[in-house]
């Protein structure tokens, strides 16, 4: 549905309405050099609990395109979105949902006199405030730290255009002769747009940069805002778009994955954030992931109001991983095969953490682990970390290791990790929100011995697997990490299975080497605090003991020396 | 032997009478504790109240554990057994300990508490009762003392916590306890009663002559039932930087039944009052 509204200098502005009627209000304002047609996507998702509405920014689309510079004053902007307010919701606040040029026009109008008590929340993605972008330049013109002018040179690298745009004549040059558009298309989510919208929103440029961005004005707004900022954003670098806490006090921030053209390359991504601000905003709880791109501070723990899932977390360094996520503020998904261990877990991480609950899970089904999932998502929601712990220990002679061995260590260190980063990290890559998947590997990836044939072999795919996904995965934002943790006190042996000897044999076996772990005496919670640092630092690859570390070296300095030590007889 | 074996009714009333003091002790001055109390006035309060009441020797003076050293996290020499400078803060875990002597009957007694709510603490001390339960009822089975030991540390295991009684010296978790005779004068060294140090390493000589021991460790010494008389029974566990125990007296008579000298303690009215809510 669309209707056209006045502007107060006459000018016309086509207004597209979509959605539930009686529903909370979105409007939509586009930036430059697009129309209404940018937030398609993100109406489409956003349509079925809302109701949408979205306008063509004069001198765009089908709206009037005044001559002069005069007419594009971020003034007259502001009128021009109060005028579709009073005409779209009357009595009603609404939330405001805009981008680039139409996110620097939101800002000036809720900063301003034009919408008080109109707007209830304010989600802005790559459009700061200019005044707030000019006491971004002076503070850091003001105290040049190393720092300060690093942002300042990046900004300063990223904004060439805006100049170039102050120009005479060569801007609509470019624009006429086709150059300006094979520019533009090298960015992704990009639209071609129309020559004159193109032509007539360098004016935006001229008559906005240099009044505000020179001498900028306190401008502060207390309407809940959030501010989602593309990490990969050629333009407007996070920073100048994240740091105005002091006038905003009200403020989420969340870095996302993506480019500039987030509404366009990301709309689901974009109508959950708007969303969640919108339902908390209208008296609904508060979300995990908006809970905490609010929250800052030194008093936030290191992984509050984060979702954890963990497979295998009823021992050994799955529980430990668990817990020490937990005391830093995770709330933890525990799973393991086994029933009685992982409700242990969860209740022990639950009196460290805020929540943990435990579900049943054999990760070599990949059919339990897609329900599993669905459950995941309906109770939890989208997990942040998922960590893929489980795994079995077989040891003994290639030769004396029986087929079935092979494939119980297949399905559960292999498969078990495969279905955990096709299903769990599926989740991630849907969320859009960017993430950690964990994957224990081992050491004994890259340490080649007689005694491991088996377990290596699986352990080395899982180090592969995770290297390759890390390749693949790096454009949506999700870290993939592979931790090594070498000789860790668990209680991996007491249930590995011992090739070619006999069930006396076996434990004897199972008994000299666990002693040989408790010796080390390496304990499962050093290895998790090294995880979770792993996580942090987004570590490709992290081992954990000395000997995983010292193994790892070897392995470039001198593999035939590795090649060598694998001929020694380690079997107990 | 300086350890009278079999402990006829009429001692084991004087024993429980020293145990009720001690707990007393213990339980009153946790009230008293605020934030900012250090370890050292905690143990000196608990001393005073002691001696107001008729104690005139000790098997040891009163320890006092605050915070991570509830758990011995990074005990490495006996003497950080002694109480400290640490202070006491909010919601932060505590134990006191002390073995006082009267009359010549001996308490050994471990109170574990906390400042405000610690929910790590509570589940510990939930978790405690299982192993009050599992001493005796193996105890009374003829179990060597071994294996109990080896059957606490299972259960540890099982409930993902971490074995701290073996910080004792010793890897202690439990030792016996008789009537004190000595003609030694009363005095305490190193925190320990000289007069009481010298029933135990007498115990220790005779004992070691039947390839028994006072003390009840995981070793190949502590292969054989529980030998009649009284057993202090220290089971300590920790998780992360919380440790909790209790300590109390266990009876094994003539026969090898056993059982707790007494049930109206402050763990056990807390475990009752548990598990009636």
């Amino acid at each position: 549905m669309a209707r056209d509204v006045v502007a107060t200098d006459g000018v016309q502005l086509r207004v597209h309405e979509s959605g539930q009627h009686g529903a909370p209000t979105v409007v939509c304002i586009h930036g430059y050099p697009d129309d209404h047609t940018l937030w398609d996507g993100v109406a489409t998702e956003l349509a079925p609990r809302y109701r949408v509405v979205s306008y063509d920014v004069r001198g765009a689309g089908e709206s009037g395109k005044p001559r002069g510079r005069k007419a594009y004053r971020l003034d007259q902007l502001a009128h021009d979105l109060a005028a579709v307010l009073d005409a779209v919701s009357p009595d009603r606040p609404v939330h405001l949902l805009a981008h680039d040029w139409g996110a620097v026009q939101a800002w000036h109008a809720l900063t301003g006199p034009w919408l008080d008590g109109r707007v209830c929340s304010y989600t802005s993605i790559s459009g700061p405030c200019l005044d707030h972008a000019g006491h971004w330049f002076r503070a850091r013109l003001r105290r040049p730290t190393p720092r300060a002018l690093r942002e300042l040179i990046t900004q300063a690298m990223e904004s060439w255009y805006i100049t170039f745009f102050q120009l005479p004549l060569l801007p609509e040059l470019a624009w006429r002769t086709g150059l300006a558009q094979r520019a533009l298309a090298l960015f992704d989510g990009a639209a071609t747009p129309a020559v004159t919208d193109a032509v007539n929103g360098v004016q935006l440029y001229r008559a906005n940069m240099f009044p505000r961005l020179v001498i900028p004005g306190p401008r502060r707004t207390d309407v809940p805002v959030q501010v989602l900022a593309p990490q990969r954003d050629p333009f407007i670098s996070t920073s100048l778009q994240t740091d105005i806490r002091r006038w905003v006090p009200n403020l989420a921030v969340r870095e996302l994955p993506g480019g500039h053209w987030l509404p366009r390359t990301q709309p689901s991504t974009v109508a959950r954030c708007v969303s969640e601000l919108i339902d908390h905003a209208e008296g609904g709880s508060e979300a995990r992931s908006l809970r905490r791109a609010r929250r800052t501070g030194p008093q936030r723990k290191r992984f509050a109001d984060t979702l954890v899932v963990i497979t295998g977390a009823g021992s050994g360094i799955g529980r430990a991983t668990a817990l020490e996520f937990a005391e830093q503020g995770a709330e933890v998904v525990a799973t393991d095969i086994d029933q009685a261990s992982v409700e242990r877990t969860a209740l022990l991480a639950s009196t460290l953490g805020p929540t943990a609950s435990a579900y049943l899970l054999d990760v070599s089904d990949g059919g339990a682990v897609e329900k599993f999932a669905t459950l995941l998502r309906e109770e939890h929601g989208i997990p942040d970390i998922v960590v893929n712990n489980a795994g079995i220990a077989v040891a003994g002679p290639f030769f004396d290791t029986r087929v079935a061995d092979w494939e119980r260590l297949i399905d559960v260190n292999l498969w078990g990790v495969i279905h955990g980063c096709r299903v769990l990290g599926g989740l991630l890559v849907e969320g859009g929100a960017g993430g950690t998947i964990v994957n224990i590997a081992s050491a004994a990836a890259y340490l080649p011995s007689r005694a491991l044939p088996a377990y290596s072999t699986t352990k080395a795919a899982v180090l592969a697997l995770s290297q390759c996904l890390r390749g693949e995965l790096a454009e949506a934002g999700i870290g993939v990490v592979a931790i090594c943790p070498g000789f860790v006190h668990t209680n991996i042996i007491s249930t590995a299975r011992f090739a070619g000897l006999d069930a006396a044999q076996e434990r004897t076996a199972r008994q000299r080497v666990t002693e040989l772990y408790r010796r080390r005496n390496f304990t499962p919670r050093r290895a998790a605090r090294e995880i979770l640092r792993a996580v942090e630092r987004n570590t490709a690859v992290a081992p954990i003991t000395v000997e995983a570390k010292v193994g790892l070296l070897a392995t470039r300095l001198t593999p035939g020396l590795l090649r060598a030590l694998a001929r020694a007889n380690l079997a107990p | 032997m300086a350890a009278k074996r079999v402990v006829d009714p009429a001692d084991l009333v004087k024993f429980r009478e020293v145990q009720q003091l001690a707990y007393a002790g213990a339980q009153s001055v946790a009230q008293t504790l605020e934030p900012g109390v250090t370890e050292k006035q905690a143990a000196r309060r608990l001393r005073e109240y002691l001696i107001e009441r008729g104690v005139q020797d000790w098997f040891h003076t009163p320890f006092a554990w605050f915070g991570d050293r509830t758990a011995f996290r990074g005990f490495r020499t006996p003497f950080q057994f002694f109480p400290t400078g640490r202070r006491l803060a909010e919601n932060m875990p505590f134990i006191l300990d002390c073995a006082p002597v009267q009359d010549g009957y001996m308490a050994d007694i471990g109170y574990a508490g906390c400042l405000g709510t610690n929910r790590t603490f509570d589940q510990l001390m939930d978790d405690l009762a299982e192993y009050r339960a599992l001493v005796v009822s193996r105890a009374n089975d003829g179990v060597p003392l071994r294996q109990i030991y080896l059957d606490v540390d299972a259960l540890i295991a099982r409930q993902g916590y971490d074995n701290r009684h073996r910080v004792y010296p010793g890897r202690v978790i439990g030792h016996q306890v008789g009537k004190v005779h000595s003609r030694l004068p009363r005095s305490v060294v190193a925190g320990f009663g000289i007069r009481s140090l010298q029933t135990l390493v007498g115990d220790l000589i005779v004992e070691r002559m039947h390839h028994r021991s006072p003390l009840w460790a995981d070793a190949e010494i502590s292969d054989h039932p529980a030998t009649p008389g009284l057993w202090a029974v220290e089971p300590h566990i920790g998780f992360r930087d919380v440790g909790v125990k209790f300590e109390e007296i266990l009876v094994v008579t003539g026969t090898g039944s056993a059982y707790w000298l007494d049930d109206d303690l402050p763990h056990v009215r807390r475990w009752q009052r548990t598990a009636a809510a």
